[in-house]
């Protein structure tokens, strides 16, 4: 096991956050710093706590307790630094991808088609496609959606199971285009129950267990013996 | 200002385009509509004089009640796929979202109001006694009123687990107000027989408040889990 030392870099600071829904707690006071331009990955059993961690940093779940900092500000307020993609697509099935993206980009203050088209074809799909993201493939629907969250070039991308229902050569692209980014200096996080599709590229792996976290190691291979679901 | 306005019509504009390719909401309202004007035609078979008397009250509680098949679907469809959340993670304003919902809400009634509209005409033998101009407001105003707390209320009971059940106990309640607004003056304006005028201010009013009060409440709306 190799123990990832806090830097003084750190841009994304959770401390001592616990989330609760009723009476269940899905995060039990997780702390934790996490270095910019790396490529983290999320892993754990079922119900571990890796999504909500996700939504919570994403600034969709706001914790019951504690702080989440993200490059010194809260995360709603660094929502233009911040990619989030969930399991579902996050996307209008009635619409084309480029009218999808076209209507996000709005959001963020991106007029024209140059950066949706471009978004597009970075993740592999043709920007000319018009019919529904409904009739989309479950691996299309995945890039199509991967490109949404990368459309406003956040310096954060938050991926929930990007890999899911995706074919492995689909996969191992997506793996790809993610350490293509990271390359360039954008912090991300993926939770994923395909580890060993991130052995290659990601610089360290975030272990959780029944809402905290439990491990962090630059190597896949602890989850060997106390994660065996996940690999 | 200029980015909430220009996000709204943006919505506004895919909105109009997801119902026009799904057309969930406008046939749901119009058959609905519709049901409600033949049944009520042979329940009453009522004179032209009886009509002026009760149509204000049917023509409402069809369009009070077709309004909520909408209002229920224009949420829905923000719910699959979870899109919802990759506007509350975007930097765009709440109430841009609220605006442009209601806006489209309105629009779909209003839509409906202009099919249905002749149907009930002819089906109950309708003409003004009073000034006929005066619908419009009525009407304009009274739709507002439906849609605009309809359209929060939706948003509100988006994550019960019975929401079809929860917007109509939430919404009924609190538009009886308008409701008798829009009846009395649309009564008033057949018949002849009152001013409309104090119902016009009333819901105009009505409006006011409520809009106010919607965009003020609506990002806590959005953003509650």
């Amino acid at each position: 096991m190799t123990e990832v030392s806090p830097s003084i870099s750190s841009t994304i600071v959770v401390e001592n956050v616990i989330k609760q829904f009723g009476r269940f707690a899905a995060l039990r006071g997780v702390s934790a710093e996490f270095d910019a331009g790396r490529f983290h990955a999320i892993l754990g059993d079922n119900g571990a706590g890796k999504t909500t961690l996700l939504r919570a940093l994403a600034g969709l779940a706001r914790p019951t307790q504690g702080t989440i900092s993200i490059f010194g500000k809260s995360p709603q307020a660094a929502c233009r630094d911040i990619g989030y993609m969930a399991h579902p697509s996050l996307l209008y099935d009635e619409m084309s991808g480029m009218e999808n993206l076209r209507y996000f980009a709005r959001l963020y203050g991106i007029s024209g088609d140059g950066r949706c088209a471009e978004a597009i074809r970075s993740v592999g799909l043709d920007p000319t496609l018009i019919r529904g993201v409904g009739q989309y493939s479950q691996g299309m629907r995945q890039r199509m959606s991967l490109a949404r969250s990368v459309l406003h070039d956040p310096k954060v991308l938050l991926l929930d199971e990007p890999f899911s229902n995706v074919d492995v050569h689909s996969a191992r692209e997506m793996v790809q285009l993610l350490k293509g980014r990271r390359d360039t200096g954008k912090t991300i996080f993926v939770v994923t129950h395909q580890a060993m599709l991130l052995e290659e590229i990601a610089d360290e792996f975030i272990w959780m267990e029944a809402g905290q976290i439990v491990d962090r190691t630059t190597s896949v291979d602890r989850g060997a013996n106390s994660c065996r679901g996940v690999l | 200002m200029n980015s909430l306005w220009s996000l709204t019509l943006a919505t506004l504009v895919k909105d109009i385009r997801l119902e026009w390719r799904s057309k969930d909401a406008l046939n749901a309202m119009l058959f609905f509509s519709l049901q409600v004007v033949v049944i009520f035609v042979f329940s009453f078979d009522p004179l032209a004089e009886e009509s002026r008397h009760i149509v204000g009250g049917l023509v409402w509680v069809a369009f009070l009640f077709a309004a909520v098949v909408a209002l229920n679907q224009t949420w829905a469809r923000e719910l699959r796929n979870q899109v919802l959340d990759a506007y509350r993670v975007s930097p765009a304003p709440a109430n841009a979202l609220f605006l442009a919902k209601a806006l489209g809400n309105f629009l779909f009634v209003v839509v409906l109001q202009a099919l249905m509209v002749p149907l009930f005409v002819v089906f109950y033998n309708l003409r003004a006694l009073g000034p006929g101009w005066q619908l419009i407001p009525v009407a304009g105003l009274g739709t507002w009123a439906l849609v605009v707390n309809g359209t929060f209320f939706a948003a509100m009971s988006l994550r019960t687990r019975s929401r079809e059940i929860m917007l109509p106990l939430l919404l009924f309640p609190i538009s009886i107000p308008a409701v008798i607004a829009m009846v009395a003056g649309t009564t008033a304006i057949l018949t002849g027989e009152n001013s409309a005028h104090f119902y016009i201010v009333l819901l105009l009013t009505y409006d006011v408040v409520f809009t106010t009060a919607c965009l003020a409440l609506f990002e806590t709306i959005l953003h509650a889990e």
